[in-house]
């Protein structure tokens, strides 16, 4: 083990190549392009040997994912925001052909107007895409949880793509020590990928073939009960990583100071971690207040949140807004909760197009749901609108 | 300052004059003296050469959850005093805290000094010394890191040195590790 000190694109580009891909596509895009660096330096140095291809676009990179998973080979890519959105078709593609893919999205605001900075509008509008997704609150958290989605990609249980997201600049550009395990130990935990099947010239099978009603309906139940599969695995995954390595980020959520709390704080991301310092606070304060930090929202950890709604009423901060509606985190939140709890639930918009949101501004949301100030879905600090 | 509490710092310098290259070496030899939380961090955005930039960094005894912008910081890093004109450096500075800043002049030069601890180094004149030139321009970023543990107990010289000596191999990282042994000698303090 060695300590690296880097930026979350540096750290996540190690990582993917220690996962040893066969191919990496990517096309860069402000703020992934220093990962897709990282990786193309890997090749330089000879630690990467793959394939790496500079395609043309995002959508490409997508297509040049799906032919290279299709032949049989771990593939990785990553993407941001507009590149994302480009993509888009093709990662209902990835996700129907029950391909393993992972990628890195670095969450980023999407325009006009034109904004690179932080907002999670970008992965949330993938949200129906069939992509297993993460959000890291941390630079370990990012290099832990790209080698372990290779493991609950490929599962045969599961055989989904997995998309790892992580804040703009907030973590992609900002330098903090990770943990590195030596290349064996990666290599034990995560065995060589095995394919069920593949694109084969000696051993021709059709692939992705015209498929009757009565049967495309069993796919995507298929799909579902994968992603059910998948709620069972990722504990399982982070168990053992923490067996191995000492690291543990939580499983589906991660709870922070729950026991005994009167109100628990839902977010994602780099809020998830920053409302720490906000937990502590309030805490020291005699506020019984705790924190969930949502770390897949697909699949949606609804029976974790349940539980949550039981105990305590809760408050969800947003970094994204489904316009028309409400934060996603919010609806899916109180979706969870029906007919089964009688939690309140206070929702927040914060931090869109990178607004700062400081853990004083974590400890003014929670004083406000705790005072019965909040409204029903409230925009944090906005002013004049 | 405790071996625990947490410090927050602010570069201030001009685009191309290394601070994000300082918070990042600096957060790297916190570390080697055993402060386990670390980060460093640019000004999220685009920079361009020459206009004013900054950088950030946080070290503390634990690992670190704040992922907001540092708006109290302890300790202000000036790597180019022409930017005291047009940029407020001392912006949210706490009571107690410290500036140091690359220039001729000595600390009680600055009307400021009455109320903050200051620290002055001229790292240009050491950059010039040593003939550390990237492009023609004086390369300030490892010479003021020098001066760094006048001011914080925190970082020895002989981990900035060394991790300038792990970034520039060979006769560079050595005329740079010269230099930040001349700015940690000739700082001045008015505390």
């Amino acid at each position: 083990m060695t300590i690296m000190i880097d930026t979350g694109n540096y750290i996540a580009a190690k990582a993917a190549v220690m996962a040893r891909p066969a191919v990496v596509p990517a096309y860069p895009i402000t703020p992934q392009t220093t990962l897709v660096e990282g990786i193309a330096n890997y090749v330089k140095t000879g630690e990467f040997k793959g394939e790496y291809i500079c395609v043309e676009s995002e959508h490409s990179a997508m297509c040049a994912c799906i032919g290279a998973s299709a032949a049989g080979v771990r593939t990785f890519t990553g993407t941001s925001s507009h590149g994302l959105l480009l993509m888009h078709e093709m990662l209902h593609w990835a996700a129907l052909a029950r391909l393993p893919i992972v990628m890195c999205n670095i969450n980023r605001t999407v325009g006009p107007g034109w904004n690179i900075w932080p907002d999670e509008n970008d992965s949330i509008s993938q949200r129906d895409t069939g992509w297993i997704q993460f959000y890291c609150s941390s630079n370990q958290e990012i290099f832990d949880t790209v080698i372990q989605a290779f493991k609950l990609a490929e599962n045969e249980k599961v055989l989904l793509p997995v998309m790892i997201n992580y804040n703009a600049f907030i973590l992609s550009h900002t330098s903090m020590p990770v943990e590195i395990p030596k290349q064996k130990e990666i290599d034990d935990f995560l065995s060589k990928y095995k394919p069920r099947w593949k694109l084969d010239v000696d051993n021709p099978i059709t692939f992705g073939n015209i498929i009757l009603p009565a049967d495309y309906e069993k796919i995507r139940k298929d799909m579902q009960n994968s992603s059910e599969n998948a709620k069972k695995l990722i504990p399982e995954i982070a168990k053992e990583w923490k067996k191995i390595f000492g690291r543990y980020h939580g499983d589906l959520i991660e709870k922070y100071r729950c026991d005994g709390a009167e109100y628990i704080l839902l977010a994602m991301g780099a809020i998830g971690a920053e409302s720490k310092v906000a937990i502590d606070n309030l805490r020291k304060e005699g506020l019984k207040v705790g924190l969930a930090r949502v770390r897949t929202f697909r699949p949606f950890p609804k029976e974790e949140i349940l539980k949550l709604g039981k105990q305590a009423d809760l408050i969800v901060i947003d970094r994204n807004i489904s316009v028309g509606s409400e934060g996603a985190l919010f609806s899916e939140v109180k979706a969870a909760l029906y007919d089964k709890s009688d939690a309140k639930v206070y929702g927040f918009i914060a931090g869109l197009g990178g607004k700062d949101v400081p853990y004083t501004d974590i400890e003014k949301i929670c004083k406000k749901s705790i005072n019965g100030k909040a409204k029903d879905c409230e925009w944090y600090n906005l002013e004049g609108v | 300052m405790s071996s625990q509490e947490l410090v927050e710092i602010v570069f201030h310098g001009r685009g191309g004059q290394g601070s994000v290259t300082a918070a990042n070496l600096f957060v790297t030899a916190a570390l080697k003296d055993g402060n386990k939380g670390v980060q460093a961090f640019p000004f999220f955005g685009a920079e361009r050469r020459g206009a004013p930039v900054r950088a950030f960094a946080r070290i503390s005894g634990d690992e670190i959850h704040l992922r907001s912008e540092i708006y109290t910081p302890d300790i202000v890093i000036v790597l180019d005093e022409s930017i005291m004109g047009i940029v407020d450096v001392l912006k949210g500075l706490r009571k107690d805290g410290t500036i140091l800043i690359n220039t001729t002049k000595k600390p009680e030069d600055f009307d400021f000094s009455k109320k903050y601890n200051v620290a002055t180094v001229d790292a240009t004149g050491i950059a010039l010394k040593h003939d550390i030139l990237v492009g023609g321009i004086p390369v300030v970023n490892t010479p003021i890191l020098g001066a760094v543990p006048k001011i914080l107990n925190r970082v020895t010289l002989k981990s900035i040195q060394t991790v300038i000596k792990n970034k520039w191999k060979g006769e560079g990282g050595e005329i740079n590790v010269k230099a930040a042994q001349d700015a940690y000698e000739e700082v001045e303090v008015n505390f």
